[in-house]
């Protein structure tokens, strides 16, 4: 996995709020950032292509809430589908074979 | 000798071995909750008894419950399709509180297995499942279940056919995972109370099939 080895100077970005900007069906990258923190995104996941399989909800923003800042916006949470190839390359057990993760929007691109 | 054990020098009466004692200092975190704990006593926003009925609210919960909703998907199929269509509505159907986070229900099917896992904590639905078992929350199962777990479902007894594709579902932030596992050829004509007494807490995690009578 090549993450960069400082957090790139447009990361983290601005939390987006209210309506998600992503749908079902897109195709979607989760950024590859380091930031400190409190971050729900595992790093297993960071920098893979995934789709997104539905739209969860508007959620407390984790990365805020671990520092009891409890009354900023609420972020657009979505559950991603990776295949195992595109998590494991060709040493994984089954490419076709999935896994699915809630990451929330600051953490997806568009791709 | 009820028991096959060789060091006779250190058996109890009933023949096993002696257990050392626990005489080990409490650790960081424990301190803290018994201090924190004792605090919120002294100011009065807690009571002991409170503490006491929150912890016997949490044993309370058990996967029989879970096994109550999935024996009635198993039997109902308008129930069914609502608890896949909103996990969180159905349980709260059947007088399930699912506090602040949401259900989402995943079905196996003849093509496709789900297994859940929390690689980041142990996240777990313990509305309907109560605790989460040890190995649940053990790093070998977090980091292996993602990772090879058609090895680590081969290790619980249940071996997937090439044809299976397996659904490994990580859960990252606020949603709460319970596997609706298929129902077994052999249960037709069967009860819902019936239904739910083969319905195990490891196959609503996914790592098991239900089980034979």
């Amino acid at each position: 996995m090549s993450l960069p080895a400082v957090t790139p100077p447009d990361f983290p970005p601005p939390y987006p709020q209210g309506k998600p900007n992503l749908s079902p069906g897109q195709v979607v990258r989760v950024r590859s950032g380091a930031a400190p923190g409190h971050i729900r995104t595992p790093w297993y996941l960071r920098g893979k292509t995934g789709v997104i399989e539905r739209i969860c909800g508007a959620f407390g923003n984790p990365e805020e809430l671990a520092y009891n800042r409890i009354d900023g916006p609420e972020v657009p949470l979505y559950r991603v589908r990776f295949t195992m190839r595109e998590v494991w390359g060709d040493t994984t057990e089954r490419a076709q074979d999935t896994i699915d993760a809630e990451i929330f929007e600051h953490w997806l691109e568009a791709v | 000798m009820p028991h096959d054990h060789h060091d006779h020098d250190h058996m109890s009466p009933s023949g096993h071995p002696y257990r050392a004692d626990n005489d080990v200092p409490l650790s960081y975190w424990q301190t803290m909750e018994i201090a924190v704990r004792e605090l919120l006593v002294e100011k009065g926003i807690t009571t002991p008894v409170a503490v006491q009925a929150e912890i016997d609210a949490m044993d309370a919960r058990s996967p029989a419950d879970g096994a109550q909703v999935v024996a009635r998907a198993w039997t109902d199929p308008d129930y069914k399709g609502r608890l896949l269509a909103d996990g969180t509505g159905a349980m709260e159907e059947m007088g399930f509180k699912p506090d602040a986070l949401k259900l989402v229900v995943v079905e196996n099917t003849d093509t496709v297995h789900n297994m859940i896992v929390c690689t980041l904590c142990s996240c777990y639905p313990r509305t309907l499942l109560g605790l989460p078992p040890d190995w649940y929350k053990s790093r070998a199962y977090r980091s292996r279940a993602v990772r090879e777990p058609r090895k680590v479902l081969s290790e619980f007894g249940v071996d997937l056919p090439d044809s299976v594709q397996v659904r490994v579902h990580d859960s990252t932030a606020d949603m709460r995972y319970l596997v609706l596992p298929r129902r077994p050829d052999w249960t037709e004509g069967w009860s819902t109370d019936k239904l739910a007494q083969i319905v195990s807490r490891d196959s609503m995690i996914g790592v098991a099939l239900p089980s034979t009578p």
